[in-house]
C-alpha cells in the first residue's frame, strides 16, 4: 500500500477534529475529498504533512513503507510528500530560485542523488515555468511576497512540478481562483500525473473536478469519511449540497 | 540560500567560532595600566614626532576627567583600565617589515588560517588589504598599484611619519578627543589602523580593506582609522575583525573618522565578528567604537553598512554630519545577538546643510538570552532647509528569552524637514518555518533562510566579495539557537 490511513483520530486544543478516519491510496490514483467547511479536510492535509499543532489520539499512517509518525516535516517532504497550501505564506527577502534550489537538493541528498548545480537548476525552473504559463519575471521575486491569490496558487503548482512528488496533497487549491487560473493549475496537475504518483485533492466545490478527473471521490463530514465512490458523487454534491450526508 | 552556504553551515556547526585559535608568538608589551609612561612608550615604539605625543597626552588628561557614557542599554562590570595592556606587538616590529620575507612565518600562517592570504600571488583579487595584528600593521597589499593613482593606503603609524600635514589637519577633526571617554581613551593610546587618502577626481579602482586581529591576552585594541576623500573622488572600504577565544573580556575601543569633500563618496562596510563569548556568557570582546563621517562638501555622500555578529558587548553608532548642501548620509545595519551578547547600536544623522538626505535601515535579530537595542538620533539644525530622513527599524525575535528595543530620538529646529519613521518587531513566524520545512528544508536551514531574507535589504549593500561571507556569517550566528 502506498498510503494507508487507519483509524486516525486527531485533536487540537481539546477539540476532536478527525474521528476514526480510514483512507487508502494506491500508486497512480487521484483521490478527491469533498466536504463542508469545518469537516476536518485541512486538518487531514496538515497531519499528513506533519504540522506539529495536532495531537494524535489514535491510529496510524503508513507512507511508502514508513510509519509516517517516525518522520518529521522535512523528512516527509524529502520522501516525496508535497502539500500545496491553501494560504501560502509570504517570506520576504527570500528569492524563489535559491529557495526551490535548496528544496530540490535536500530531497536529492536524502535519495543519495547528486545535487543539481545552479545553472542546470535555473534552466529547469525556467522551462517548467514556461510550461505552466508563468512569467519568468515571477522567478525574480521573493517567495509569495506581494503575489495575488492566483499567483500564489500557480507558484505552488510550479513548486510541485519542480519537486515532482510521489504524493501531492492539494488543499483547496481552487479557492479564490478565476477560470483562467484554475485551468493553469489543473493543467499543471494533469501534466504531472503519471502511473507512479498519486494525488489527494481537497476541495469544497465540484468545479475543480471538471478539470481533474478523480478515480475516487470521498465525502468527509464531521471528521470521518462517510461515503466513497466515483465521480458521480461529486455531481450529487453539486446538485444537493452536503446536507444529506450529515 | 545556495547549497554552498548550506555546506558551510554544516561544517561550522562543529566549531561555532572558527577564528578562536591563538597564535603562539613572542610579543612585546609595556607594563599593564594606563599612565603617561604607557603613552610615551607607545609613542616611542611608533617613533612618533613630538607633536603627536603632545596630542596624545592632551587627550589623556581629558580622559582622566571623564566618565564613561551611560546612555546605552547595557550591563557589564566596571572596566579596570589599569588591568589592561595598551600595546602588544610581535617581537621585532620596531620597524614595519619591508616585505613579507621579514615577517614571522607564524603571522603569515595566522592570516592564511583566517582566509586572508598575504603572499602577493595569493592576495584577494581586486581587494587591497591592510592587516593589523594586535597593535601593529603587518602588511598592506597592492600598495604600488594604488600609488600610481596618487592614492595613499597605509597604516596610520606610517601616515604620521610620511603625511604629517594631512594628519595634523584631519585627525580628530570629526571626532574631537574630548567627545566622550572612549574617544579620549582612543586618542591617547591608539596604536594602529589604516589611513586612506583619495586625491581629487580619483575613483579608487578596488576595495580597500583592513583586517583587525586581536591575539594577545589582556590586551586592548585601540585602532584609529582616517579616510579622506578629496573632491569628486570615490572609495569603498571594508573592515573585518576576529579574536581568539578567551575567558576574560577584552576591550576594543576604535575611532574611525571619514571626511568627504565636495562631490566625494565614501562607502564604509564593516563585518564585525569579534569573539562573542561562550554559551554561558563567559569571555568575549567589549566593543566600544566611535565612527563618524563628515560630509564636508556639497553633494558628498557617506554610506555606512555594518554586519555586527560578534562581541560580548557592542556599543557603536556610525554617524554622519551632513554639513555640505545636498549631501547624503546612509546607515545600513544588521545586528545579531545570541546567547548573552548585548548590542546597543544605531546611528546619528545631523542635518546641517540644505537639501541634505539621510536614510537608516536597521535590522536587529535577537536570539538566546541576548539584548539588542537600536538607538538613533536624527537632528535637523536651523539652516537645514528641506532636509529629509527616512528611518526603518525592524526587529526579529527568535525564542522568548531575548529582548529587542528601539530608541529613536528626533530633534528638528527647521519646520521644512521631512521625517519618515517605520518600525516593526516580529517573532520568527511558525507558518514560514512550516512552509519551508514542507519543501524539505531542515528547521535550521529554514531559520537561516528567513533571517537572511529579513536582512537582505542591508546585505545587498555590501560589496560583492563580502556579501557571500556576510550571509554565511549570519547563518553561523544562528547556530544552536533553534530546535
Amino acid at each position: 500500500m502506498f498510503l494507508e490511513i487507519k483509524d486516525l483520530s486527531v485533536k487540537i486544543e481539546n477539540k476532536n477534529i478527525l474521528k476514526s478516519l480510514n483512507l487508502n491510496i494506491n500508486k497512480g490514483e487521484v483521490h478527491a475529498i469533498m466536504g463542508p467547511n469545518g469537516s476536518g479536510k485541512s486538518t487531514l492535509a496538515n497531519v499528513l504533512a506533519g504540522k506539529e499543532d495536532y495531537e494524535i489520539l489514535n491510529g496510524r499512517i503508513n507512507f511508502k513503507d514508513n510509519d509516517l509518525f517516525d518522520l518529521n516535516i522535512e523528512e516527509r517532504a524529502q520522501e516525496g510528500m508535497f502539500l500545496a497550501f491553501q494560504y501560502p505564506v509570504e517570506i520576504p527577502g527570500v528569492n524563489i530560485t535559491p529557495f526551490l534550489h535548496s528544496a530540490v537538493n535536500s530531497k536529492r541528498k536524502r535519495m543519495n542523488e547528486e545535487e543539481i548545480d545552479n545553472l542546470s537548476f535555473a534552466k529547469l525552473l525556467k522551462s517548467k515555468a514556461s510550461d505552466l504559463g508563468i512569467n519568468i519575471d515571477m522567478l525574480k521575486r521573493s517567495v509569495n511576497t506581494g503575489f495575488s491569490g492566483g499567483e500564489k496558487k500557480r507558484y505552488e503548482i510550479l513548486q510541485m512540478s519542480i519537486l515532482n512528488p510521489d504524493l501531492a496533497i492539494l488543499d483547496e487549491t481552487d479557492s479564490g481562483l478565476d477560470i483562467d487560473a484554475l485551468k493553469i493549475v489543473t493543467d499543471g496537475v494533469n501534466k504531472l500525473k503519471t502511473k507512479e504518483n498519486s494525488f489527494l485533492i481537497i476541495t469544497h466545490y465540484q468545479k475543480l473536478l471538471d478539470y481533474i478527473k478523480p478515480d475516487y471521490v470521498h465525502v468527509m463530514v464531521n471528521g470521518s469519511i462517510v461515503k466513497s465512490g466515483g465521480s458521480e458523487i461529486a455531481a450529487e454534491i453539486e446538485k444537493d449540497g452536503f446536507q444529506k450526508f450529515q | 540560500m545556495n547549497s554552498e552556504t548550506l555546506n558551510t553551515l554544516d561544517s561550522y556547526s562543529k566549531n561555532k567560532y572558527k577564528y578562536g585559535f591563538v597564535t603562539e608568538i613572542d610579543d612585546e608589551k609595556p607594563k599593564k595600566g594606563l599612565n603617561e609612561e604607557t603613552i610615551k612608550f607607545i609613542s616611542l615604539k611608533k617613533n612618533e614626532p613630538e607633536w603627536m605625543l603632545e596630542w596624545r597626552l592632551k587627550a589623556y588628561s581629558k580622559w582622566k576627567k571623564m566618565k564613561e557614557p551611560k546612555w546605552a542599554n547595557l550591563s557589564f562590570p566596571e572596566i579596570d583600565y589599569q588591568d589592561i595592556y595598551y600595546y602588544s606587538a610581535p617581537k621585532g616590529f620596531e620597524k614595519k617589515p619591508k616585505d613579507l620575507s621579514e615577517v614571522d612565518p607564524k603571522l603569515i600562517e595566522t592570516y592564511n588560517k583566517l582566509g586572508i592570504p598575504l603572499e602577493e600571488q595569493k592576495v584577494l583579487a581586486g581587494v587591497a588589504v591592510d592587516v593589523v595584528f594586535d597593535s601593529v600593521s603587518v602588511a598592506t597589499t597592492y600598495k604600488g598599484e594604488l600609488e600610481k593613482l596618487g592614492i595613499i593606503f597605509c597604516s596610520i603609524g606610517e601616515a604620521i611619519q610620511k603625511h604629517p600635514d594631512l594628519i595634523k589637519k584631519y585627525l580628530g577633526s570629526v571626532i574631537p578627543p574630548g567627545d566622550h571617554s572612549f574617544s579620549a581613551l582612543n586618542s591617547a593610546v591608539f596604536t594602529d589602523g589604516s589611513f586612506v587618502y583619495i586625491p581629487e577626481g580619483v575613483k579608487c579602482p578596488m576595495e580597500l580593506s583592513t583586517y583587525f586581529r586581536i591575539n594577545a591576552e589582556n590586551t586592548g585594541q585601540f585602532e584609529r582609522t582616517l579616510i579622506i576623500a578629496d573632491k569628486g573622488s570615490y572609495v569603498s572600504y571594508l573592515e573585518g575583525c576576529t579574536a581568539p577565544k578567551r575567558d576574560d573580556n577584552q576591550l576594543h575601543a576604535a575611532n574611525v573618522e571619514l571626511i568627504a569633500l565636495e562631490g566625494a563618496e565614501i562607502k564604509y562596510s564593516t563585518v564585525q565578528n569579534w569573539y562573542p563569548g561562550d554559551e554561558d556568557g563567559k569571555g568575549g570582546i567589549y566593543n566600544f567604537v566611535t565612527k563618524r563621517g563628515l560630509c564636508a562638501g556639497k553633494n558628498s555622500k557617506i554610506s555606512w553598512t555594518q554586519v555586527e555578529t560578534g562581541s560580548a558587548i557592542t556599543w557603536k553608532y556610525p554617524s554622519c554630519i551632513l554639513k555640505g548642501d545636498n549631501s547624503i548620509g546612509e546607515f545600513y545595519s544588521v545586528a545579531i545577538t545570541n546567547n548573552f551578547q548585548q548590542a546597543d547600536t544605531g546611528t546619528k544623522m545631523t542635518h546641517i546643510g540644505k537639501n541634505t538626505k539621510s536614510k537608516i535601515i536597521s535590522k536587529g535579530i535577537s536570539l538566546g538570552k541576548s539584548q539588542n537595542t537600536y538607538r538613533g538620533e536624527v537632528s535637523f539644525l536651523r539652516k537645514a532647509d528641506k532636509a529629509r530622513n527616512y528611518t526603518q527599524c525592524d526587529s526579529l525575535l527568535v525564542g522568548n528569552q531575548c529582548g529587542a528595543h528601539t530608541v529613536p530620538y528626533i530633534d528638528s529646529k527647521n519646520n521644512t524637514a521631512v521625517i519618515e519613521h517605520e518600525a516593526s518587531t516580529s517573532k520568527i513566524n511558525e507558518d514560514q518555518l512550516y512552509y519551508c520545512r514542507q519543501r524539505g528544508l531542515s528547521h535550521e536551514e529554514a531559520v537561516s533562510l528567513i533571517v537572511n531574507g529579513f536582512c537582505k535589504q542591508v546585505l545587498q549593500e555590501l560589496p560583492m566579495e563580502f556579501a557571500v561571507e556576510a550571509q554565511k556569517l549570519v547563518s553561523i550566528s544562528l547556530e544552536g539557537s533553534v530546535g
